[in-house]
């Protein structure tokens, strides 16, 4: 099994929750969860947001899940990092 | 179920919502109450169990009226809200926290809206039917009635006050003098 422990998401979603509220509901899925979020572009109803999330083991379907939940929209992955087995257990 | 209506109420700023549909219509309840009780008082020798019954059947159109209004114009304008927004998300936020709002806060909005006249109609019909049933004796329970509607008025005045930073005890005299005033229009026209 591979574990992400990085990734970089491109990011649509409406002005509420803000970007605290939102940024704390992910960074809330696991304990070493660490989230970095820039406001790329902001419209009158939305705002594009670039977040990164580390973690030592990210899962991503709950991410997806918890920001689909607040009105996102994951427009593309921009980068991640996943380590395989050996570099896993070194 | 607690965190998502938490959510729901928050992303839609309802709170603000819900807290004026409390004060416009719990302010309407007492003010209905002390025209009823008012024209009851003046009209004359009425039976407590006639003003109890009509005290309860005006506090439930209020409720039912509340109620309903509340939600068909909220649910409306929520819907609005979310398909202006799905427009701009160009997606349909199924199961996302703004479309859960869209259908929560018009029950909340037209729950608050329905049931805070009638419990404020219910707190000043309470010595009616203390002395209806004989739980307590009351000497004068309408006049009584009127007095908790006059109290009512004025600390909703205040609450109205401590939410716009005007000094507690104007804010409260200025509801009340609005009591005084419709006590005076009753007592003009009778």
């Amino acid at each position: 099994m591979t574990q992400i422990r990085e990734i970089e998401l491109d990011i649509l979603k409406p002005h509420l929750p803000n970007v605290l509220e939102f940024s704390d509901a992910i960074a809330n899925l696991g304990p070493d969860y660490e989230v970095f979020l820039d406001v790329v572009q902001m419209d009158e109803k939305t705002e594009t947001l670039t977040v990164l999330i580390k973690g030592h083991s990210l899962d991503y379907r709950r991410i997806e899940e918890t920001i689909k939940n607040l009105g996102g929209s994951i427009h593309s992955i921009d980068k991640c990092h996943v380590v395989g087995e050996t570099i896993k257990n070194s | 179920m607690l965190d998502r209506l938490t959510l729901a109420l928050r992303i839609s700023r309802s709170k603000v919502i819900l807290r004026r549909y409390f004060i416009t219509n719990g302010f309407d309840g007492v003010l209905t109450m002390l025209g009823l009780l008012v024209g009851f008082r003046v009209s004359g020798s009425v039976a407590i169990d006639i003003l109890l019954v009509s005290g309860l059947g005006t506090a439930i159109a209020l409720a039912v009226s509340g109620v309903s209004s509340a939600y068909i114009s909220e649910s409306a304008e929520r819907k609005h809200e979310l398909d202006k927004l799905r427009d701009a998300m160009m997606d349909r936020l199924e199961g996302s926290a703004h479309e859960e709002a869209a259908t929560i806060v018009p029950v909340m909005v037209a729950l608050v809206n329905g049931l805070s006249p009638f419990i404020f109609a219910m707190l000043i019909l309470a010595p009616l039917w203390l002395a209806s049933s004989n739980i307590m004796a009351i000497a004068a329970p309408v006049d009584l009635s009127i007095g908790i509607a006059m109290v009512m008025a004025f600390l909703l005045g205040i609450y109205i006050g401590r939410l716009s930073g005007t000094f507690w005890l104007w804010a409260g005299l200025r509801s009340s003098l609005l009591a005084i005033a419709i006590i005076f229009l009753i007592l003009l026209f009778n």
